[in-house]
């Protein structure tokens, strides 16, 4: 029988198993915190701080997709300084990116007020969309830098390394060795990094066609020829 | 492809770092980027085969560091400081200049590829502004309208009551010979290693680096920890707009920090130490090999150390342009060969710190007290400084001060006598205000003259102590230029990983920017406090959680500056340079080379024939920093 621990979440008492993330022990009495770089496939790195919360005694807030429960924590989901830390992140990031496909973030931005153009005159990212390999496009406008699509090429699955970063701060992009097309990289083509994209960044080739309006057949045809080789057999 | 003959040139430049793995990453891109001053695309991929680390790696480390170039840049690199103290010295006009004078605009290479003219975040020598580095070599004293600079060994300047942590200072770097062969370590090496960490623990003495933590309680943890090898680091990354102590510290006196870190690693049962000396002091990398070399000639570094199984030795790496590498645990990333990334703590440096295992990692004047605590015992040690601060410490004082430098202090006079001290504020012009701790700091003004200088009280008047800037502004000072200053630092150096940081410091160097053009926006006040809160409550790290405390302290004391109505920054404020253009810059009377090597020698021998009370009485008044008509227009060689 596991361990178990006694703590306080938004005032109410919550008994979870030891080893338990706040965020778990949360979603336990079916309160959900907002996430946008965590995965359960994926290593927690609590970087986008979305998912902090207040934790009595402690004078900073805290990522609940990391830190454990603890005996006698008392925890504050949605205090005032985790909604304002919550609500100001919303706003920076509408400020940064185009956040079109980002629906959960989209419904966060409902459930906490934020105002999309809360910042104007901001140096947003703008990417040219990158179509470079048979499998997936990459539109970096829409990119968060969740880190999960670099997580999971490296060594939280795939062990190819085909991407890491270019820049610093603001100016960070996911890239490839100097730029390289994604078929001069150790890339596989294995399509994890499309699978944990949590925005339109990453996507399959053909839902990018399709968006675009060309039809099945067309693009069919433009990926193999096959179709064509197929009929003229027939 | 490498020519055979240029693959087999690079890879005797990287094969002393080929066994370290992805550790060696960051010295072998050092020493490739030597041959050609860049590193060009199939150099890195045979640096990331030679290493066996993946290419998109290697390519994402050189991105992180600015002293690294993956596109070609001239072969003189002149990088102008315009950060804070520089700024109120003309640092903008002295960029503007030189890039006229050499027909680039700033961040451009010339077309001969002879030169590239940059500006750059605070290089550590504000009390000497405005400055610049050129390649490896400082160029202090900047005076764009004589045409006149200092370049080589930047002065070391030095005053205050005190000269403990600074009793070797001040007169050329200290041989093993003059600082007294490590009498302290062998005082430690005869004691139990738990006494050497109950000592420092009695002594009270807390981390100089800013973040002030219990120093014995530090290496308690790492001395019980689990996990071996275990590693004494030493932050010497310091790279705080306005802190330049420990420069002073390490190029004057290598062999204190060495015999501190040599005492830490007995105390905590660690054999091997690294230095992490910030990539913009390339001046003090001979001196701290010289000194280590110094050290294992005299049997003081290496194995069976005095006879005892003690065994230590000391590596150095040099950062390559990250301020957020004196984060602890991002300067762990970067020895290990990554991208200057925190890590989320817990868990502690103490328990898994480099490379994972048990380390203990101080700041360069934190390790100057150890020696003196074991020397002197906790007892003698706590006679100076207050019950709750005891000892002494360094201040680094700029700006418009009248005589900028490092003052060493008992804790506990108030910042009215520190400032006394250095003669006041310039010219006796009024007080605007004064920054302190840095870029990550606070304001005060003269309503705070009558604080103490200790930790407890300066905690009550809501400042931060930091690392011990103390940058003064007079009454001319247009502190919103100053604060977009600040915004820009803070947005160059966020690593990037955590939003409320990478985006936070970006917004709030936008809103900065629009205050000092004179054209904030409605609701701008508002936005400062809700990104300055969000980063200082949510972000990963110390540096978003300080980025935006000067300018929240600024609104609470002058709200009115930021509201619209306002003329944008006048250049009085910036403290530009003249407007008519100087000629063209001529080197002016060389002195002979090492000529100052060889009279500090001379000094030095005669300063320690005389006894160590004399090198202090001789050493209380600082050097003049107003320098000689003779001094000024020389250009002197290392």
């Amino acid at each position: 029988m596991a361990e178990t621990v006694s703590l306080e979440i938004d005032g109410q008492q919550v008994v979870v198993e030891q080893g338990t993330s706040l965020l778990d022990a949360a979603r336990q009495i079916g309160k959900d915190i907002p996430t946008v770089c965590y995965h359960t496939a994926t290593t927690s790195n609590g970087l986008c701080r979305l998912c902090v919360v207040e934790v009595e005694g402690q004078r900073l807030l805290q990522p609940a997709c990391i830190v454990k429960a603890a005996a006698d924590m008392k925890v504050q989901t949605r205090s005032e300084r985790v909604t304002r830390a919550r609500k100001t992140i919303l706003e920076m990031l509408a400020s940064t990116m185009d956040l079109s496909e980002a629906s959960e973030v989209l419904r966060m931005m409902e459930d906490y007020g934020a105002v999309p153009a809360r910042f104007p005159a901001t140096a947003r990212r703008e990417a040219v969309v990158k179509d470079d390999n048979p499998m997936y496009i990459r539109d970096y406008a829409k990119c968060l830098l969740c880190w999960r699509c670099v997580q999971v090429c490296a060594d939280d699955a795939q062990y190819t390394f085909a991407i890491n970063f270019s820049g610093r701060g603001y100016e960070t992009q996911i890239a490839t060795f100097f730029d390289r097309s994604i078929p001069e990289t150790t890339c596989v083509l294995c399509g994890q990094c499309v699978g944990v994209c949590p925005t339109g960044a990453l996507k399959a080739k053909r839902e990018y066609l399709l968006e675009r309006g060309m039809s099945p057949e067309e693009i069919g045809v433009l990926s193999s020829g096959k179709k064509q080789r197929r009929e003229k057999r027939n | 492809m490498l020519a055979d003959q240029e693959r087999a040139g690079l890879r005797r430049e990287i094969e002393p770092f080929v066994a370290l793995g992805r550790s060696g990453l960051l010295p072998a891109l050092y020493a490739a980027q030597q041959l050609h001053g860049w590193l060009s695309e199939p150099v890195v991929a045979a640096i990331a085969a030679a290493l066996r680390v993946p290419l998109a790696d290697v390519h994402g480390v050189i991105e992180f560091y600015t002293l690294f170039h993956n596109k070609p840049v001239g072969k003189r690199i002149l990088s102008v400081c315009t950060d804070l103290a520089c700024a109120l010295r003309g640092g903008d006009g002295v960029l503007e200049h030189l890039c006229r004078a050499h027909h680039v605009r700033p961040g451009q290479t010339s077309a001969d590829g002879g030169i590239t003219i940059q500006s750059t975040p605070c290089l550590g020598l504000c009390e000497q502004a405005p400055v610049a580095l050129v390649n490896d070599q400082a160029e202090t004293h900047i005076d764009v309208a004589n045409d006149s600079y200092e370049l080589g060994r930047p002065r070391s300047i030095v005053g205050g009551p005190l000269r403990l942590l600074t009793a070797n200072c001040g007169h050329g770097t200290t041989s093993l010979q003059g600082h007294g062969e490590y009498s302290a370590f062998k005082k430690a090496l005869a004691m139990k290693p738990e006494a050497v960490v109950a000592e420092i623990k009695a002594a009270g003495l807390v981390g100089r680096g800013g973040a002030a933590f219990p120093t014995g309680v530090k290496w308690a943890g790492a001395a019980s920890a689990d996990g071996l090898p275990k590693y004494v680091v030493c932050n010497a990354d310091e790279s705080e707009p306005g802190t330049f102590k420990d420069r002073v510290l390490l190029i004057d006196d290598p062999h204190s920090l060495i015999e501190g870190m040599l005492i830490a690693g007995y105390a905590i049962g660690a054999e091997r130490g690294y230095i992490y000396l910030r990539g913009e002091y390339p001046y003090i990398l001979p001196v701290l090999e010289s000194a280590l070399a110094e050290a294992r000639s005299a049997g003081l570094l290496g194995t069976s150390l005095q006879g005892s199984g003690f065994c230590f030795d000391i590596e150095i790496r040099l950062g390559a342009g990250a301020y957020i590498c004196g984060e602890e645990t991002a300067l762990f990333e970067s020895i290990e060969g990554k991208r200057g990334f925190p890590r989320v703590k817990p868990p502690f440096p103490t328990t898994y710190g480099l490379f994972g295992k048990p380390t203990v990692i101080n700041n360069v004047e934190t390790l100057f007290n150890v020696p003196l605590i074991i020397q002197r015992g906790a007892a003698e040690y706590r006679r100076i400084g207050t019950e709750k601060s005891p000892g002494s410490k360094l201040f680094c004082v700029s700006g418009d001060a009248g005589r900028p430098g490092v003052y060493e202090v008992p804790f506990g006079i108030t910042l009215r006598e520190l400032l006394d001290l250095a003669d006041g504020v310039a010219e006796g012009r009024p007080l605007k205000a004064v920054l302190f701790g840095g870029a990550a700091g606070a304001f005060a003004t003269s309503a705070h003259l009558d604080v103490k200088l200790t930790f407890e009280d300066l905690r009550a008047a809501g400042l931060p102590l930091g690392s011990g800037v103390v940058m003064v502004f007079d009454d001319r000072r247009d502190l919103r230029d100053l604060l977009a200053r600040l915004g820009r630092f803070f947005a160059h150096e966020s690593c990037g990983k955590c939003y409320p940081c990478q985006l936070g410091t970006q917004r709030q160097k936008e809103v900065l920017e629009r205050i000092a053009a004179g054209n904030p926006l409605r609701g701008d006040p508002e936005r400062l406090q809700d990104v300055g809160w969000t980063m200082t409550d949510a972000s990963l790290c110390g540096l978003g959680q300080t980025a935006a405390t000067a300018v929240l302290s600024a609104i609470q004391l002058w709200p009115d500056l930021f509201r619209p109505g306002r003329s944008p920054v006048q250049d009085s404020g910036r403290g530009r340079a003249k407007a008519s253009p100087p000629p063209r810059r001529q080197p002016r009377k060389k002195t002979k080379p090492g000529i100052s090597r060889r009279l500090a020698k001379k000094t030095i021998a005669r300063r320690s024939r005389a006894g160590a009370s004399a090198t202090r009485s001789a050493a209380r008044k600082p050097a003049a920093r107003r320098p000689r008509a003779d001094q000024k227009k020389v250009r002197r060689s290392q």
